[in-house]
Formats: C-alpha cells, structure tokens, sequence
C-alpha cells in the first residue's frame, strides 16, 4: 500500500501534515505524539524578526471551532534557527517552514536565509494570516502582489514553495493560476476565515484584535468547496486544510482535489489527531480495495 | 506530561456552584508537582470543543481532584458526568509553585475563592507550616479552609459581605500580618488577576518574594497556540510568555501587567 505522496521535489511518507500555527515548532508536541509517524511538521509562521504579536485575548471558542488573533508571535529566523532547528532538523520527516514578511523582499530575504540553513523539507508562504495589520492577507487577496511575491522567492530559493491561499477573495480561480504561474509548487488551501465575536454584556468584541481568524471543522463544507474549485484551475498539488478531525474529513478533502492534508485546529483539543487521520486513511485504502493513496485524489464523481 | 483517558471516581457538590471532581490517574498522580494544571477534555460536549484548564487540588496515589466552579458550558456539562465516567485528560501541565527547602522562608499564601483549590498541594509539601489567607465574596466562595487547617497551616478568612471572618479583600489581613512581621517571609498567590496585581504590589512595598499563578485565558494548554500569554519582562525588553508552559506560577518582579509600548 503506498501512502507517499510529492510536493514539488519533496516526497511526503504519508499525506497527513499538520497547519501551521497549530503544532508550535513540533518540539511542544514531541512528547505527546511520534513526530516522525506525520507526512511532514509545518511550523509557526516567521519573518526576519522577532515578532511579540497581539494583546489578549487571542483566542474565543466558538460553535464547532475557534476565532484567532494571535498575530503571529514569533521568534523571527535567527531565534528560530537557534532555537527549534536543532530539534527540527533531527526528525526523520521533513520540516516546512511557513514564512512571511511585510514587503516582497523581506518574503524573499527569509527565503534565501533558509535555502542556506540546508535540509528545510519546503517553504510555506503565507500570504494570507487575516490578523496582522501589514503583509499577510494583504498579498493574498490582491493578484499582482501575489504573484511578485511567489515569484520574488522562486528566484530566492530553490526549496519547493507552497502557497497558502486566502479564502477571503470572490473565486479563488486566479489567485491559484496566478501562484502556479509564479513558480509555486503547491497550494495550501485554506487559511482562516475573518470572523469576529461579540459579549453581549459588555458589547465589547472577545477578541483584543476586534477580529479574528475562523477555524475549526465548521469550517469544514467552505473549505472542501475551495479546494475544489482551486482543483479545477491548477495541476499544481493542493494540500487541503479546514476543519480536519477524523480521517473522513481528510479523505473528503482529497476527494475534492487535494493531494495531502493538514490537522489545524483539532490538534489544540486532541494532539493525536494527525496520527488517527493517517490511521483511518489506511483503513479507507482496504476497505476500498485501493493500492495507492493518489488513487483518491480528486475522485470526486461530479455527474 | 502525560494523555489519557481516565475514569471518574467522584464528582460532588461542595458549595453552592463549586464541585470537587476526583479521578483516577495513577500513572499521572506521581507527577504532579504544587501548581500544576490538568487539561481536560469534557467528551460529552458536541459543539465545544477545547479542552479546559484545572488547577490540580489534592494527590493520592490513585488519582488526583480538581475543585471547580460551574460558570460555563464546559463546566456545567462536567456537573452532570457521574462515577464510572470518563474524561481525556492531559496532565501535570505548566511551571508551578516552588516548594520552600527545611530552612527557607515562611510561606505566606494568598488565595482568592477557589484559588486556594491550587495552592493546597504546596501548603501539603512544604516543610514548615505558615499562614493561608482566603479572600471571597460569601462564604460559599470559601471552599478548604478545614482541608488546610487539617495539615495544621493557620487560616485567616476574608469576606467582602462580612459572612464569615473579617469583612473586606484578603489584601487586609495579609498587610496586617506583614506589618506585624516580615523577617524570612515569602508569598505565593493564586486568585483574579486583580488580586494578584495588589499582591504583586505588596511584594514590592516590603520587599518580600512572592510567586504568582497567572490567571490567563488558555486554548491548546501545552505550548503551541501562544493564546495565553502574558508580558513578562526579559533582559532589557519584554516578551509574552505562556501561563501554559512558562508559567502559570511567575516570580512577580517578572510580570508586567500591561504590554509595553
């Protein structure tokens, strides 16, 4: 039975992955569950520097999912590199590094910074974080920066680039034939939905930032319907994320068209959850008498 | 740090809205140090789905007990679990409080209302007995006064409605006390961030130590979400830390109460 599938040049041991900014720097979650049973660690998202992110409250419970406003805290290349990589570089599984910048040339800058630290598994751009005032959904929701950005750091590195997609656009049809075109080799579809919750006591939002981020698997129908559509217009490889807590979830996304997948949300109340997922994809795989899990990428029967 | 699925022991009411939940963990018991936290995931609940954070109160060998309030949805559900059923635990979590060496301080403790839940594992290992203040509202909302006084610590109890002890905040008697004596004395608080802030100011006017646990909404409760941080001063600067995984117990010199500008 294979379960391996590629990513541009990488080759993940399984399609289950993890969304970044829900597994930390995996070291947090290294002695809960075995990393290297996962398709690949996607990390917190990083710039050049530190970033202290946004006051609290940062997170609100909501019904079947989450609203986030962290503002992506982090400790910005360096303070990873010395920090995290020892431990991230150890695995047996590759590591994709989510990065971000306010300008294009920063995006390319932490591009080139990590092609030169040697053994990153791929690059994740994220252009698309809906809580940070400069840089992040602001690339992602306007085509031509887009495609300034993913080309600006196809020329910085040769790591394959996966782009993570906004959901906040009209059809998401050209921002995906745009980042392909660019010279990315994969999408991650999706990032958070902008949302926002109010305490009726107080009128005042729950969330310090105003508004948030929406995940969780009340997300799940919009982002199956993203990734199809985003199918339909790429040949790039997508990895579908939204709302994934059981291998049925995960394997309706690549029904839709995705060819990995990625555990958000459902890691912060059951860290297990990625194993689980790679677990019930085996069992799909038997019951369905299928030899190679690609067999189950976009075999949605539309008619 | 450990997951498992454990069973409830015991699940009563203790005063008005406050239930003393025991389960069995006997694998994560002899971990757990004073101030720790269990992550607990309330199975039962369909649509609300994080775990929820609990400060550890008593240890056996066998398990441990949490003292809680039902004051939301996922606490409320948890008053309707009975013996026999089970929860997702995930457990000793956080930085807790430090446990006072043969000859070290005088332990002064400062708890708000079922605080005090939290602070009854380091009054049970500390070397020498000292002195627990208790702040509440009623005198429903003061919950193991006889829990303590049974290890043999001295209570003084304050209330704002005068129904039991003296009438007031527990910020009262603790000055009172110092006033009185502050040779080789150290606090330790747990409470509403407001009373942790006046404890944290009185630790700076006589110049006592005093350990604090942060009282910070939490998500993921192990590291990853960065959702319940708090300005913590570091070197020169300052950085948010997670009550998660750094704290929830902070030396109070380090806390900043207000991010810096």
């Amino acid at each position: 039975m294979n379960l391996s599938v590629r990513i541009g040049s990488l080759t993940l041991q399984n399609p289950v992955t993890v969304a970044s900014g829900t597994f930390g720097y995996g070291v947090e979650y290294a002695r809960l569950l075995d990393l290297n049973q996962l398709g690949a660690v996607v990390v917190k998202g990083i710039r050049l520097g530190a970033v202290h992110g946004n006051p609290t409250p940062r997170t609100v419970e909501v019904a079947s999912g989450l609203i986030n406003a962290i503002g992506l805290q982090g400790p910005g290349v360096d303070g990873f590199i010395e920090k995290y990589w020892p431990f991230l570089s150890g695995l047996k599984v590759p590591t994709i590094i989510n990065i971000w910048g306010t300008t294009v040339e920063e995006y390319a800058e932490v591009a080139r910074r990590f092609d030169a630290l040697g053994g990153v598994g791929a690059l994740e751009l994220n252009v698309s974080c809906p809580n940070i005032k400069e840089g992040g959904s602001h690339f992602g929701t306007d085509c031509k920066l887009l495609s300034q950005v993913v080309a600006a750091c196809r020329k910085a590195t040769t790591l394959p680039l996966i782009t993570k997609m906004s959901p906040n656009v009209v059809n998401i049809a050209p921002y995906a034939k745009a980042a392909e075109e660019s010279g990315s080799d994969a999408l991650a579809v999706t990032n958070s939905y902008p949302a926002m919750a109010i305490d009726i006591e107080s009128r005042k939002p729950k969330l310090a930032n105003v508004t948030g981020g929406l995940t969780g698997p009340c997300i799940k129908p919009i982002a199956i319907k993203l990734v199809w559509d985003a199918a339909q217009a790429v040949k790039i490889p997508i990895i579908g994320m939204g709302g994934i807590q059981t291998a049925a979830d995960a394997i309706e996304f690549m029904i839709a068209g995705a060819t990995a997948v990625a555990v958000g949300t459902a890691n912060f109340y059951e860290p297990q959850t990625a194993l689980q997922v790679i677990g019930g994809i085996r069992g799909f795989m038997q019951r369905h008498g299928l030899a190679d899990v690609r067999e189950i990428t976009g075999s949605v029967r539309v008619n | 740090m450990l997951e498992q699925t454990v069973q409830i022991v015991s699940n009563e009411r203790d005063t008005d809205l406050y239930f003393r939940l025991v389960v069995r963990a006997p694998e994560i018991a002899p971990l757990i140090q004073p101030g720790q936290f269990a992550h607990i995931r309330v199975l039962p609940m369909s649509d609300a789905l994080l775990r929820r954070p609990f400060s550890i109160y008593q240890v056996t060998a066998d398990g441990f007990s949490i003292l809680y309030k039902a004051v939301g949805k996922g606490t409320e559900v948890l008053t309707r679990m009975r013996c026999g059923e089970e929860l997702n635990v995930i457990a000793p979590l956080g930085h807790g409080f430090t446990v006072q060496q043969k000859t070290g301080s005088v332990p002064l403790l400062v708890a708000g209302g079922y605080g005090m839940a939290a602070m009854y594992l380091l009054a049970e290992r500390s070397p020498q007995k000292g002195i627990v203040f208790v702040g509440g509202r009623r005198r429903v909302d003061i919950l193991c006064e006889k829990e303590f006084r049974a290890l043999g610590w001295d209570v003084r109890v304050a209330t704002e409605d005068g129904s039991q002890g003296e009438r007031g905040l527990v910020t009262q008697p603790l000055l009172a006390e110092l006033r009185r004596d502050i040779i080789n004395r150290k606090l330790f608080a747990c409470g509403p961030t407001p009373m942790l802030r006046a404890v944290g100011r009185i630790a700076d006017e006589f110049n006592v130590p005093a350990e604090l646990s942060m009282d910070e909404h939490m998500c993921c409760g192990v590291g990853v979400c960065l959702t319940c941080v708090i300005p913590v001063k570091a070197g020169g600067h300052w950085e948010y830390q997670r009550t998660c995984t750094e704290g929830p117990v902070f030396d109070s010199r380090q806390v900043l109460w207000e991010p810096a500008a």
